[in-house]
């Protein structure tokens, strides 16, 4: 890998004690379209930021070219920047904005006047120069933008969400133009997003970021077609998530039935969680021909295609695509294809905490003691607690639980909501439960004290 | 219709409640009666008076005037300068410590002038510090310097907080960013906190009065009081304040007309 442009090694960083990033490791090639994709707080623009250098991160090191950009300030590295609001400077016009770096590398006036005549041209904004920035729309803005940064001649462009505060037509149409410049000038862009929709669109290798960690990194099929784990396949594309037990290689059991599939290696009656992409669920007319059997709860038209709820008979809730319309209440034979099952290792299958043993009834984790319901172990000894996940209980109101916490995130099984709440400790916690949450609900978490197991910890 | 009128004739009221002292004075200047109030008739007379010196005591009012300008304006640029600065750093603070730093900037506003005078004489004795230009310059710098950063941090507030970064990207470094985009779009605010000074500066009694120390520096409040304690106020002052009156409304309209031409205009 000689001609990587840019190498982040076990890159941690946090802010105010809160860790944004957790051992980041990326290697950018030359040439590259790499985007950086994750929900609000995934540290996806603090990566773009400690590439910039407006931050330096705490652990770790930056190489660009092999060299390490740790004593580099912002000013001297070859990249340059597009920000999400554009941050063009309005006291000065369209000219003045473009020729502003070019001014301060001391280029004479006339080279300036040409580079900025050429990338006022890419980005057809010939007869714009004297304009006043302010005066502009905002997609002429996100061009100037542009411009300002390519009239450098970077080695890397860094762009910051730039699309995202513009329409949905301005910023398709500013898709292609963005793909064509990449592909015109063969320099590096960084592209960071949180539209799912555009990093496939755009980039040549996706990055897929949760929580301050790398998920998956791969081309946007691989992405798509092959999820590494629950997050990324539902935060890319829609996706039936479901708990999975792989039988034997080539064999796992969801949504009530056994399935022939082609993944193998996760060894036998381990649980996974399986993935299908709804137009993979496929609906049979010729119900003889069907794997199994369900009822249309929902179908919805979406233009190319309608897309179904369809309840199974052994009570899972599966979305499919078709083209063609059902009657809500009629029964449809559905199928499910081997090479369109895609099983992944599942993260966790209950929550596991550290624990402290206070005494024979009570044992502390999360910062708060709990009641269990026999604990043998010595007082003052370390443990290791497992709960359920549908043994936690949410309550309402953060002041009925026992620890309080907000919920960071929902993700549908089929027939339950597996829940991820982050606790005010700082701390994780996962229920399953039917009731439906939202993002940002603040809860109070419960859980009974038969339900606390208390183990021995290994060490 | 009633509620309209009688809005319109309460902001009429007011305004000649505020304006008719001034325009008391301004006609009272056109005569050439000792006492305030009696028309003698119409006379350029005062208005001679002050600019050929040909009253009594004219030179230490002329110096009392330039005292005041000069204190005025080194007090302004360096509490602009101090004050931009300051809220710079303010702005880029976080949670408790912005909060109580803007509290304490407020202090020095809120605080009777003639506290911070006596608490600033005594300062300047406690130092053993001469007291004289330096120590009035100073203490005006002491107060004005909040009404600086006052009018300096919504400016900053307004920016996007991205163009300093974006100036560094481009090359700039922090020195350069401060002076080429920093600056340029804090102006509109820095120019209101440097009128703000000025003016502060120079309608200041009590802190000049407890700072000016025993050289028999006086500033154009100083010689009035003294001028007034001494039995009537010099009749040469009623032009003289007319006049200041009017520069500093010219001045001020000009700053207003120029203000919305300018954001268009200026170019770094």
């Amino acid at each position: 890998m000689d001609n990587v442009i840019i190498d982040l090694q076990h890159v941690s960083h946090s802010y105010d004690g809160k860790q944004v990033l957790d051992d980041i490791n990326l290697q950018i090639r030359q040439g590259e379209f790499v985007t950086l994709l994750g929900p609000s707080g995934c540290g996806k623009t603090t990566t773009l930021r400690l590439i910039a250098g407006f931050l330096s991160p705490e652990e770790g090191s930056i190489l660009l070219e092999g060299k390490n950009l740790k004593d580099v300030p912002p000013y001297k590295r070859p990249l340059n920047t597009v920000f999400q609001r554009y941050a063009l400077f309005p006291h000065l016009d369209v000219y003045d904005n473009i020729a502003f770096g070019l001014k301060l590398q001391k280029v004479p006036s006339d080279e300036i006047d040409k580079r900025v005549r050429k990338v006022l041209k890419m980005v057809s904004m010939t007869d714009y120069e004297d304009r006043n920035v302010d005066s502009l729309s905002g997609g002429q803005q996100q061009r100037v933008a542009i411009a300002r940064a390519l009239v450098n001649q970077p080695k890397v462009l860094l762009l910051d969400e730039p699309l995202a505060a513009l329409d949905l037509k301005m910023r398709k149409d500013m898709q292609i133009e963005l793909k064509e410049m990449h592909k015109k000038l063969g320099i590096t862009f960084i592209y960071v997003t949180h539209d799912q929709e555009e990093a496939l669109t755009l980039s040549d290798t996706i990055v897929v970021m949760d929580r301050g960690r790398i998920q998956q990194v791969g081309t946007p099929t691989d992405i798509y077609n092959e999820p590494k784990n629950s997050f990324v396949a539902d935060f890319i594309g829609e996706s039936n998530i479901l708990n999975g037990l792989m039988i034997k290689d080539r064999r796992v059991r969801f949504a009530g039935y056994e399935f022939d599939c082609v993944d193998e290696g996760f060894g036998e009656n381990a649980p996974v969680d399986v993935v299908v992409r709804p137009e993979d669920v496929q609906i049979r007319k010729d119900q003889s021909k069907s794997m199994f059997f369900g009822t249309v709860t929902s179908c919805t038209f979406k233009g190319v295609y309608y897309q179904l709820f369809v309840n199974t008979e052994t009570g899972y809730e599966l979305m499919a695509q078709d083209f063609r319309q059902f009657e809500v209440g009629s029964r449809v034979g559905l199928c499910i294809l081997p090479e369109n099952i895609q099983v992944m290792n599942t993260e966790r299958i209950c929550n596991t905490f550290e624990a402290t043993v206070v005494d024979e009834n009570h044992v502390e984790f999360l910062s708060y003691e709990f009641e269990c319901g026999h604990a043998d172990l010595p007082a003052g000894s370390k443990a290791l607690v497992t709960v359920s996940f549908g043994k936690v209980d949410l309550m309402d109101h953060q002041e009925d639980g026992m620890i309080a916490g907000e919920v960071s995130s929902i993700l549908y099984k089929g027939d339950h909501y597996h829940i991820t709440v982050l606790l005010d400790s700082g701390d994780y916690i996962y229920a399953d439960t039917q009731d439906i949450w939202d993002k940002g609900d603040l809860v109070g978490v419960n859980i009974l004290p038969q339900d606390i197991n208390v183990a021995r910890a290994d060490d | 219709m009633m509620k309209k009128i009688l809005a319109k004739a309460y902001i009429w009221l007011i305004i000649i409640l505020l304006y008719s002292p001034l325009v008391f004075i301004a006609v009272f200047s056109f005569t050439e009666s000792r006492v305030l109030g009696n028309w003698t008739g119409f006379s350029l007379r005062l208005y001679e008076n002050l600019f050929s010196g040909g009253m009594q005591g004219a030179g230490s009012l002329l110096s009392a005037v330039e005292n005041t300008l000069l204190i005025a304006v080194a007090a302004a640029t360096v509490s602009t300068a101090l004050g931009t600065i300051a809220a710079i750093g303010v702005h880029n603070m976080k949670g408790k410590l912005k909060n109580t730093i803007q509290f304490m900037n407020g202090i020095p506003m809120i605080n009777p002038d003639v506290i911070t005078g006596v608490s600033l004489f005594l300062l300047f004795v406690f130092l053993h510090f001469s007291q004289g230009y330096l120590t009035v310059i100073l203490a005006h710098i002491t107060f004005c310097t909040p009404y600086v950063v006052l009018s300096v941090l919504p400016k900053l507030s307004q920016m996007n907080p991205n163009i300093y970064e974006a100036a560094l990207d481009l090359g700039a470094t922090p020195a350069q960013a401060l002076r080429k985009v920093m600056i340029p779009q804090l102006k509109p605010g820095m120019v209101s906190g440097f009128i703000l000074a000025f003016t502060m500066s120079l309608d200041d009694f009590a802190v000049t009065f407890f700072t000016r120390g025993t050289i028999g520096l006086d500033t154009l409040s100083t010689y009035i009081y003294t001028d007034a304690r001494k039995g009537g106020l010099t009749p040469e002052l009623r032009p003289l304040m007319t006049l200041i009156f009017f520069i500093i409304l010219i001045l001020l309209v000009v700053i207003n007309v120029r203000q919305p031409k300018q954001s268009k205009s200026i170019k770094g």
